[in-house]
């Protein structure tokens, strides 16, 4: 079961220079909405790849054009297999979204800190998820499933700016019909053919069930919704450090070296991107970071 | 429209934003009050029509719906139980702004607009403690749409 670990130096793959990428073949291509794909890589090379926590990065290079960080949003259970969510924003990841099954890509890391699920053992565990914050969120639910005698109530709320946004359909069908965890889903806007909630997410943080006392939360999403679902947590009576989110920032190295992540006094990628709320809280007020 | 319940006296002083309110106050609105089912699909309230009742939900999920000439209908927000809906009945010229449809089967509260304010005019100490519980669900659903409007997610 993963526990929160930065990737330790040289865990990159790609020999000698840790920017090098390793060559990864696309092996599965699922197209999610309109301009978000999901990828299965397998490395070209036989060796296997490094295990990864949930939570944690990789840099994706999209042959001639460039890389982006892209999170893990596969099984930690599968070896060889690494699965990302792309959504297309720019050049790098509207080529990567554009790979067919079959097309090469390079791929370093794993980089950073994951969420600390051990902590969450014994505890409620809450997700708070908005738009593409559910795929470094997905590897969580597949351990917590995997491992689900050790968490008490497992609640999940997931926003999406409309129900063509949704990523994973299926797979959340499949959750919302479990009994042993909740799975809530709000749209920001929707047609009159959607009979699921609208509004915003942290709309559903009064509705969870959890003991405050006894309760860690996981947050990934847009920062206005991570701070708004953090305070109504915190309304609820939960403590600033049982709070997490996972903030981006532009990566570059990935590793620590080039400073391009910087967030107050921590490198997103090696001091996160996972952290606690008590730790960044004051930093998301700053307009300029 | 059904007749009331038995326990409508103490399922409107158990309603999560009436819940604390002066026991005087809730016995001066009791009278005024009926409870409605509505089956899925039903509307609750029409955009334009007098507003004439307050709802509070007690069961089921409400849809406020946005209908614009040439638009698809849009859905807004979803209210469920614990929540209210709208406030026109309280304000001048007493109109609904946005239809509302069940979107399961739901129960409401329905207090009657007039008799509430009437009760509300008379009670200044009770009306200050009403708006109290008003004004921070009007600020919330104000700060929702203020979100929604920045659409977070499609940057
Ligand atoms: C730790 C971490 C994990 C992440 N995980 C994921 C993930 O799982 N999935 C995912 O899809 N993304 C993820 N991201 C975000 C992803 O890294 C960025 O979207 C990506 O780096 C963008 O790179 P790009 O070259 O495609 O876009 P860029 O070209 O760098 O564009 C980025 C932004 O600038 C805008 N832009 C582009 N060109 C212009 C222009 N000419 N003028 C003005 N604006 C422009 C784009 O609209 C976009 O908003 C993650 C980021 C971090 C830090
Ligand atoms: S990306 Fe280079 S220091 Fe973080």
């Amino acid at each position: 079961m993963g526990s929160e670990t930065a990737a330790p130096p040289g865990s990159h793959e790609g020999g000698a220079s840790p920017w090098a990428p390793a060559p990864y073949r696309v092996v599965e291509r699922a197209q999610e909405t309109a301009d978000t794909a999901t990828l299965a890589l397998e490395p070209v090379e036989p060796a296997p790849p490094p295990g990864f926590v949930p939570g944690q990065f990789h840099m994706l290079y999209a042959p001639d054009i460039g890389e982006a960080a892209i999170s893990i949003s596969g099984a930690p259970s599968d070896p060889r297999r690494r699965v990302h969510t792309i959504r297309s924003a720019g050049r790098v990841t509207d080529a990567l979204t554009r790979a067919r099954v079959g097309d090469v890509v390079g791929l370093r890391g794993p980089y950073g800190r994951g969420w600390p699920l051990r902590e969450a053992e014994g505890k409620d565990l809450l997700l708070v998820v908005g738009g593409l914050g559910l795929p470094p969120l997905r590897p969580v639910l597949y351990e917590v499933l995997a491992h689900r005698d050790r968490f008490r109530r497992v609640e999940i709320a997931y926003g999406a700016r409309t129900p063509k946004d949704l990523v994973y359909y299926d797979e959340i069908q499949a959750w919302r019909a479990r009994k042993d965890l909740r799975f809530q889903v709000t749209v920001d806007r929707a047609g009159v053919d959607w009979y699921g909630d609208v509004g915003i997410v942290s709309q559903r943080i009064p509705d969870m069930r959890f003991d405050p006392s006894s309760a860690v939360a996981f947050l990934c999403g847009p920062e206005i919704m991570m701070r708004g679902s953090a305070q109504a947590l915190v309304d609820r009576g939960m403590s600033r450090s049982s709070v997490y989110v996972s903030m981006e920032r532009n990566m570059k190295c990935g590793f620590g070296q080039c400073g391009h992540c910087q967030f107050g006094p921590y490198l997103l990628c090696r001091d996160g991107p996972v952290l606690p709320y008590s730790s960044v809280e004051r930093y998301f007020a700053l307009r300029e970071l | 429209m059904r007749s009331p319940k038995p326990d409508l006296r103490g399922e409107l002083r158990e309603h999560p934003f009436l819940r604390g309110m002066d026991p005087g106050f809730l016995q001066a609105i009791e009278g005024a009050t009926q409870e409605r089912s509505f089956g899925t699909g039903d509307p609750l309230i029409r955009e334009g029509e007098a507003a004439k009742e307050m709802l509070l939900v007690q069961q089921g999920k409400i849809g406020l719906e946005l209908v614009a000439p040439d638009r698809p209908r849009l859905s807004l927000l979803t209210v469920g139980p614990g929540e209210i809906v709208g406030w026109s009945w309280l304000i001048p010229p007493h109109i609904w702004l946005s239809d509302g449809r069940a979107l399961k089967p739901t129960r409401v509260l329905a207090i009657d607009g007039a008799s509430l304010r009437a009760v509300l005019e008379d009670r200044p100490k009770d009306a200050y403690q009403f708006m109290l519980r008003l004004v921070p669900v009007i600020s919330r659903r104000l700060q929702i749409a203020r979100i929604q409007v920045m659409d977070i997610h499609g940057v």
